[in-house]
């Protein structure tokens, strides 16, 4: 489920000290949220706000004084008189071991300058685990069964792209298990169940039913889990080509708002623009209309738009 | 919600009767009838009230698995269909489980413990045996009959080593003192009855096979009473507790086990009354009690011999506590290793359920309980409370933050009752003999008698039941010292997730306090003893890959964090760390540190707290040496 932004006309407040600053915040609200208001940042991977907090990744931890263990930030409601420390040693060691774990196993280059910025802010050394190993048939994995990798080697999530239809790629040598393609796939957006987390522990990781290919499962490609993934590990095949081909530059892209013209809902959507070609589309996370998510038709139907056939940009089909 | 199911993947007869036989016959062919319903599309049996059987999910699959061996996609598209679940939904929760298999596999699989207490009693030639005579561990055998695997702790340390049969079409067979001959033996058709001789006594409880010397409370009826007649427990004294429950009143029953200042088994040590108290008072209903007998931390078996041995005594006592904290039904739990006692559990509950101490208006006085078994299928953190509920919900067994906590929003998001099998079996003497009674027993901080497992070198392994405040020296003299009388390397206490102790601190006092004292835990009582032939190094890596492989996977300090513990602490047993011995050290002080600050659950929390009291204590690694 969508969570509405909270904007209830009279909510109680409650007050609590977040890094020795006296914070007001509505009750119910976040650590993270409180915190946002004042204008301390909070690193987060798997948070965001259109989805269910699964507070999994743990990179958002504080010290709550009094709790025994640190707390996530991103799903702890505040409490009056909490008192919170967002930058202390333990809380600067959890979130550079935990940006450490992720960067030694899976392959971030990917990933947003944001979550590099992070990498570089906690001074993350993910060299230091050993070099990275290849990693077995990971989709067959048993549960409660490991092979150990070499010593000096470190154990990481590399696989083969998947590569199974026209629209998009699941590269999850990316994937960090942040479990927002699950949640856009199932209850928080699509309704469509047609990706989970599969397996345990280090081998656990999103599949469909029995690793089948997409075209035989349930997706409808609508292409919310592209859209909520973190890393790149789900790309629109169009940017995946590209970029193998090396034509991917983000430099050279423009981005341009328009309306959906399929139906009458309205969605905004986010052309994405190289060479005046459209090579990806979005929609704005914080759209009212889409929350971020869109259908097959919005996120992928846009090849109708370079069908023209004269080589220029009309934008009308050559009849 | 679109149901997409497999394309082209039907149900063997096999498993759609397996399946009929536990949800029933399917009405329409919407939910699989292979005939339509005459009404059919006149209602719809695809909504709400078919997704609300999501918690049968898991006895689902036991039951497809239990039929031909392993989930099909056929069974599994099948179940998919009468549970109204999404295929990739139900694939998450089957790979979930190390007892569940995915792709074909031979009718019989031996799972062979290779965990530490069956490691020092020869599980390591055991496996090399089967290895010899079977090919290599995962191999079809036998010519595609068998196959064998190793598996983490199966509770059954005190006849190491152990192995559990699983068989398609048949009762799973727990092998106590296993061998290669029996395992090959058992691999080829020819099974022991899972019943021994009866003796006066138990060989699990050393204690109850001596003469009326020892003042058992929790034990007085192990291997003495018939574990399978109602009567027989009537006769010893059985549900007179119950009926002095329903005297007392559920708060009277309440203050009892308050005055007795009970804490919880499990590991945890929280007081039993104030969780007892807070379900009572919350005003949502209904209300739920679970019986965790997930007792899955390496080195434990006590619980399974109490439920193998004294199960209406475990039965009344969630009935109590069901009815002191105002709740309708109760669930047991109990790990998917324990055959035995899964058997015995089920026989007393349909007994007292024939008899009127189970249902509607128990012992006529209006009180509605009843008691379902949900059975687990390999997931030491399905022992967790709260990846407990997902595992009973039919989600994957993973845990949930807390807050909120179980008392407010337990199962199904109810308030709710969790206690270990031993907190529950200390009840009725408490509602019996009174809270004061009880509290005069053991110290001030941790009152009344404990059951310790005793596993590894000691003469005389098996559960024993002692004062709190018995000292580890003690305890080690009643199960007749060290076996063979070697020095001792180190005593594991409390279980993988707890911490060694060395020969210099046997005279700890062995409460929740005095252990905390110097720096170790009673966790779940385990006693584990290691003499001077053991290789610690060896031990440790066990405990490690133990944590790696039953991780859930949620959360990254423990997903990551313990495969590099696991890593580092491999690369410093081989002698060959990454920069040097002090650098290597100091990265799993920082894995440790991350680990219990930032996991979800006690799981990650703890995972390195064995690692951790082996390098600092037994001076493990420190010269660049495995032991």
């Amino acid at each position: 489920m969508s969570v509405a932004p909270l904007r209830l006309v009279s909510r109680r407040t409650v007050e609590l000290t977040i890094d020795g600053q006296s914070v007001r915040a509505p009750e119910g609200a976040t650590i993270l949220q409180a915190a946002q208001s004042v204008g301390i940042a909070t690193p987060t991977l798997c948070y965001l706000e259109t989805l269910t907090p699964v507070n999994a990744c743990r990179v958002c931890v504080v010290e709550v004084e009094g709790s025994r263990v640190l707390v996530p930030a991103c799903a702890r409601k505040v409490e009056p008189n909490m008192v919170v420390h967002t930058n202390s040693a333990r809380v600067r060691h959890s979130r550079r071991m935990v940006l450490e774990l992720l960067a030694s196993s899976v392959d971030l280059s990917y990933a947003p300058a944001e979550v590099q910025g992070y990498l570089a802010e906690y001074g993350a050394q993910p060299e230091r685990y050993g070099q990275p190993a290849a990693a077995p048939d990971r989709d067959h994995a048993h549960a409660g069964h490991h092979t150990p990798v070499a010593d000096g080697y470190a154990a990481t999530v590399a696989q083969p792209v998947k590569v199974d239809n026209d629209l998009y790629v699941r590269d999850y040598a990316r994937c960090i298990l942040c479990y927002k393609c699950v949640e856009a796939c199932g209850v928080d957006a699509q309704n469509t169940f047609a990706i989970a987390v599969a397996g345990r522990g280090f081998e656990a990781r999103i599949s469909t039913e029995f690793n089948h290919i997409l075209p035989d499962s349930a997706c409808v490609y609508c292409g919310n889990c592209i859209g909520v993934c973190p890393t790149g590990a789900l790309m629109f095949k169009s940017e995946h080509d590209m970029r193998a081909a090396g034509a991917w530059d983000e430099s050279r892209q423009t981005r341009t708002d328009t309306i959906c013209p399929y139906c009458g809902v309205g969605c905004t959507l986010q052309l994405h623009v190289q060479d005046n070609r459209i090579v990806k589309v979005t929609s704005p996370q914080d759209n009212d209309v889409t929350s971020g998510h869109l259908c097959v038709k919005g996120r992928f139907g846009w090849q109708f738009v370079q069908n023209r056939g004269d080589g220029r940009g009309g934008g009308v089909a050559a009849p | 919600m679109d149901l997409r199911l497999i394309p082209d993947a039907e149900p063997s007869d096999a498993e759609r009767a397996a399946l009929d036989a536990l949800l029933g016959a399917p009405e329409t062919a919407w939910e699989g009838a292979l005939v339509a319903h005459p009404d059919e599309g006149v209602f719809g049996a695809g909504g709400r009230e078919a997704r609300e059987q999501r918690h049968l999910l898991l006895p689902a699959l036991h039951a497809v698995r239990d039929a031909v061996g392993y989930i099909s996609e056929g069974g599994l598209n099948y179940i998919c269909r009468r549970l109204s679940v999404p295929p990739a939904e139900a694939y998450g929760v089957a790979s979930f489980y190390a007892l569940f298999a995915l792709e074909p596999q031979p009718p019989v699989v031996a799972h062979v413990c290779d965990d530490i207490a069956c490691r020092v009693r020869g599980a390591a030639g055991l496996c090399s045996a089967l290895e010899t005579r079977l090919g290599p561990a995962g191999n079809p055998a036998l010519g595609g009959a068998a196959t064998w695997v190793t598996s983490p702790c199966l509770g059954m340390c005190e006849r190491a080593p152990a192995v559990l049969l699983q068989r398609a079409g048949a009762a799973d067979v727990a092998l106590p003192d296993a061998d290669a001959d029996a395992v090959v033996a058992a691999l080829s058709g020819r099974v022991a009855s899972a019943n021994g001789a009866r003796l006066h006594g138990s060989a699990s409880a050393p204690q109850t096979r001596e003469p009326e010397q020892h003042d058992l409370r929790l034990l007085r009826r192990v291997g003495r009473v018939d574990p399978e007649s109602l009567d027989a427990y009537r006769a010893s004294g059985g549900y007179e507790a119950l009926r002095q429950a329903f005297a007392l009143g559920p708060a009277g029953v309440i203050r009892e086990i308050s005055d007795a200042r009970l804490l919880g088994r499990g590991g945890a040590a929280f007081p039993a009354a104030r969780k007892m108290e807070d379900v009572a008072r919350a005003p949502v209903r209904p209300h739920y009690l679970i019986c965790n007998a997930d007792e899955s931390e390496p080195g434990t078996f006590k619980d399974r011999v109490i439920m193998e041995e004294d199960p209406f005594a475990l039965v009344e006592a969630m009935t109590i506590a069901g009815y002191a904290a105002g709740c309708e039904q109760g669930f047991l739990y109990i790990r998917g290793e324990y055959p035995l006692a899964l058997a015995r559990l089920q026989h007393a509950i349909a007994q007292a359920r024939a008899r009127g101490f189970l249902g509607r208006d128990i012992m006529g006085t209006g009180y509605d309980f009843d008691i379902e078994i949900r059975k687990g299928a390999g997931a030491y953190i399905c022992g967790e409370e709260t990846a407990l509920f997902s595992s009973i919900e039919g989600l994957r067994g993973e845990p949930r933050s807390k807050p909120p906590f179980p008392t407010q929003a337990g199962l199904f998001r109810r308030p709710t009752l969790v206690n270990n099998v031993e907190t529950l079996v200390n009840m009725p003497w408490i509602v019996l003999h009174g809270g004061p009674a009880y509290a005069a027993t053991g110290t001030a901080g941790s009152s009344g008698t404990k059951l310790f497992c005793l596993s590894g070198h000691v003469a005389r392994p098996g559960i024993y039941e002692a004062p709190f405040g018995t000292t580890l020296r003690e305890l080690l003299t009643l199960a007749g010292g060290v076996a063979g009388g070697r020095p001792i390397r180190a005593v594991l206490l409390g279980g993988a997730a707890g911490g060694f102790v060395t020969a210099d601190e046997l005279d700890v006092p062995l409460t929740f306090e005095g252990t905390r004292a110097i720096g170790a835990s009673l966790g779940s009582a385990v006693v584990m003893v290691f003499d001077d032939t053991v290789d610690m190094a060896d031990i440790v890596l066990r405990i490690a890959a133990f944590f790696r492989d039953e991780s859930c996977g949620q959360c990254v300090p423990c997903r990551v964090g313990t495969v590099r513990q696991e890593e580092a602490l491999r690369r410093l047993a081989h002698g060959s760390p990454l920069g040097s011995v002090a650098s290597d050290l100091a990265l799993i002080d920082e894995l440790a540190l991350v680990m219990r600050d930032a996991s979800i659950c006690g799981l990650g929390q703890t995972a390195a707290s064995a690692v951790q009291s082996a390098i600092a204590k037994l001076g493990l690694f420190q010269d660049g040496q495995g032991a």
